[in-house]
């Protein structure tokens, strides 16, 4: 024996978080064919949408930001999905759990990866929207990119969580964004209402509360999320 | 007391129902701006008032099963989860009905439609999980984990949908109602109330049964 | 005692996988673990590993219970399954340096060594996709080395090899044997395994026949288990 069993303590909160994100984003990358058509599949919903509303472009412009948050939430039921699919695949999942991998680690791991691919999505989405929309944006960039940040962050928290449950139930594609979507509405509020300010201009000073109330709902699910996901992975 | 209660809970409670909507719907006066349609409230506002103490019971029966690991608290939950989903789709359409009558419109951005909206179709996913997953360890603290998390956003679904616009719709209309329909409503509320635990108690028992089957000693046999 | 199981069942749906299952396993003792297909045995395992929690009864492992003292259980031991607990897109190298990014304590200098010993060092960076399911279980045989347990798990180590791999993994057993482990391990191959065990458990429709029993002549298991599964009862 190399080291003697009393001394075996598990990795630091913060090098398991690193070591989950690594490896999730390495999995990504080693699938990016998937990755690639996930993304087209949110350009072919945005796209979608401007077909449904017909040819009004002033009526396009006015619903942009709905439409852009649309093709994200939609797209990230695909790639949460995927985030666990490959977690069940040869258990792979009850491999960390026994090795052990500290489940606040395995939650805030998968979740900041999953906002980083979610903000990617949203950061090309954005450009594309606004050229089909015909959109003159009048907010900031540095507005912008925070408001897309917390809009993915948003959605990845108990994206996260119910993603997890949903690989290990039987209906997987239609419980997940069964249980997601509902969860999400004030979220979703909130971003389509700070990118439109952002897109239109803000004659009355809105976006720091729509602002805050998406902070507020980051706040309250990644600490939600983090303190349940143990009981979700290991019953 | 049992049998008393199992005897008597549905005879008040349907009693209490008759006599309500009686009141309601043609001993009360008709509403000054609304008319008559402003009757379905006897029906609607007891249906949503049930309905949200249903999902606070079921939340908090979670909470309970999390901790303390109490399947009769999972069988609550499981039966409060259920006729939330009832009197809360009850509520919803009537007060769609009310909406059109009253202001011309199904649906409006309002917190309490909105928010209750939110709670019906969650937990719509909440039982679909419940009978999606058959190890009864997992569907308990998993949709354990489903309440809670719903309810938890239910502060943030008012604070969205207020500050969302749209029609801002007045708390009830007090002023213009006397004290007769008051009392009417009153009489509905706690009508409904009784009806609503007694539909628990039974809910509550088929559930309860399920689990102490489902966690009973496996069955003994001996080698042939 | 390792393994201390008290009255325990555990139930899948409608269906009892275990039923009262109470029997001890001392420690530095290798315990065969047989039964026809459907009988428990994979359950079992997955339970001594505190993967799977009881329906009813106590499970205890190094003193500890199951279910309340994971992480100190599972440092300690490691377990073999069906599912490889690898991920496909991953090569075989990366999936052994995970182990590594999570367990601070294990010395991942001998990755190179044991790569050579499974027989893999020529596909180390290849994804394990593209293994056979042989390769896999030679893999899953080397991270069980680099962890180095005090509690050895395997289910059916000899399926889907070579005879070169069932000998390599023979092998690996009577070294980890020498480092004083306790062992379970499930096999259909009974002569195989009784060769490398000193005690026997058998398991038939999710009860317990023989409980942990010091195996004596050479043949007993075999001949045992043979007589247990002709006898009626428990279909």
């Amino acid at each position: 024996m190399t080291s003697s069993f009393a001394e075996r303590r598990p990795a630091s909160l913060v090098a398991g978080v690193r070591a989950v994100i690594n490896k999730d984003l390495l999995l990504e990358w080693r699938s990016r064919a998937r990755v690639n058509a996930t993304i087209f599949f949110a350009f072919l919903t945005l796209l979608l949408f401007l077909f449904a509303v017909g040819p009004d472009t002033h009526i396009m412009a006015q619903s942009a930001a709905g439409y852009l948050w649309l093709a994200v939430l939609l797209s990230s039921v695909l790639s949460l999905g995927e985030s666990f699919r490959m977690e069940a695949e040869n258990a792979a999942l009850e491999g960390l759990r026994l090795l052990p991998v500290d489940p606040k680690a395995m939650f805030l791991g998968k979740a900041i990866a999953n906002t980083l691919f979610l903000f990617l999505l949203a950061v090309i989405l954005v450009p594309v929207t606004v050229a089909m929309c015909g959109v003159e944006v009048q907010g900031s960039l540095m507005h912008g990119v925070a408001i897309l940040f917390l809009g993915a962050a948003a959605i990845s928290a108990p994206g996260t969580l119910y993603a997890a449950i949903a690989s290990q139930v039987r209906a997987r594609d239609v419980l997940l964004p069964l249980l997601l979507f509902p969860v999400l509405i004030p979220a979703i509020i909130g971003a389509v209402k700070a990118t439109k300010l952002l897109f239109a201009g803000d004659p009355m000073g809105d976006l720091g509360r729509w602002t805050a109330l998406l902070i507020f709902f980051n706040a309250t699910y990644w600490l939600l999320c983090l303190l349940l996901f143990g009981r979700v992975v290991e019953e | 007391m049992k049998r008393a209660i199992d005897f008597g809970l549905p005879l008040l409670a349907i009693a209490g129902i008759v006599v309500g909507e009686i009141m309601g719907l043609w001993i009360a006066p008709a509403e000054r701006h609304m008319g008559d349609v402003y009757r379905i409230i006897y029906v609607h506002v007891p249906a949503a008032w049930v309905a949200l103490l249903s999902f606070l019971i079921a939340a908090a029966a979670s909470f309970t099963f999390l901790f303390k690991t109490s399947w009769a608290a999972d069988a609550l939950a499981e039966a409060a989860g259920e006729l939330g989903v009832l009197f809360g789709t009850v509520a919803y359409i009537l007060g769609a009905i009310w909406g059109k009558g009253t202001w011309g419109v199904w649906w409006t951005p309002d917190p309490k439609l909105t928010a209750m909206a939110i709670l019906v179709f969650g937990f719509a996913g909440y039982i679909a999980l419940r009978n999606l997953t058959e190890e009864p360890e997992r569907r308990a603290a998993w949709s354990a984990v489903v309440a809670i998390i719903l309810a938890a956003g239910i502060p943030i679904v008012w604070f969205a949908v207020r500050w969302w616009g749209g029609l801002h719709q007045n708390q009830s209309t007090r002023d213009s109602m006397n004290v007769f329909m008051g009392a009417t409503l009153g009489i509905n509320v706690l009508a409904f109330t009784l009806l609503f635990v007694w539909f628990l108690r039974m809910r509550y028992r088929v559930a309860k049964a399920k689990i102490d089957e489902e966690l009973s000693e496996p069955p003994e046999q001996e080698l042939a | 005692m390792v393994v201390q199981l008290n009255n325990v069942s555990k139930r899948y749906g409608r269906r009892w996988a275990l039923v009262q299952l109470t029997f001890a396993i001392p420690e530095k003792s290798s315990v065969l673990l047989t039964g026809g297909n459907g009988a428990g045995k994979t359950t079992l395992l997955r339970m001594l590993a505190t993967s799977l929690k009881s329906t009813r009864g106590e499970v205890r492992i190094f003193d500890k219970l199951s279910g309340v003292d994971n992480d100190l259980i599972r440092p300690r031991l490691a377990l073999v399954t069906h599912d490889s607990h690898l991920y496909d897109d991953l090569s075989a190298e990366e999936n052994l340096s995970l182990v590594g990014h999570f367990l601070p304590w294990v010395d991942m200098r001998r990755m190179g060594d044991i790569l050579e010993r499974v027989g893999l060092a020529p596909r180390r960076a290849s994804a394990v996709r593209g293994f056979s399911a042989g390769m896999r279980r030679r893999l899953c045989m080397g991270r069980m080395l680099l962890v180095e347990p005090e509690l050895v798990l395997l289910d059916e180590p000899f399926g889907q090899l070579d005879p070169p791999g069932v000998a390599l993994v023979e092998e690996i057993i009577r070294e980890v044997q020498q480092k004083q482990v306790t062992l379970v391990m499930s096999t259909h191959d009974v002569e195989r395994g009784e060769a490398l065990c000193d005690h026997h458990l058998h398991l038939k429709s999710g009860r317990v026949l023989r409980a942990v029993e010091p195996l004596g002549e050479p043949g007993e298991a075999t001949r045992i288990a043979q007589e247990l599964e002709a006898r009626g009862g428990w279909h």
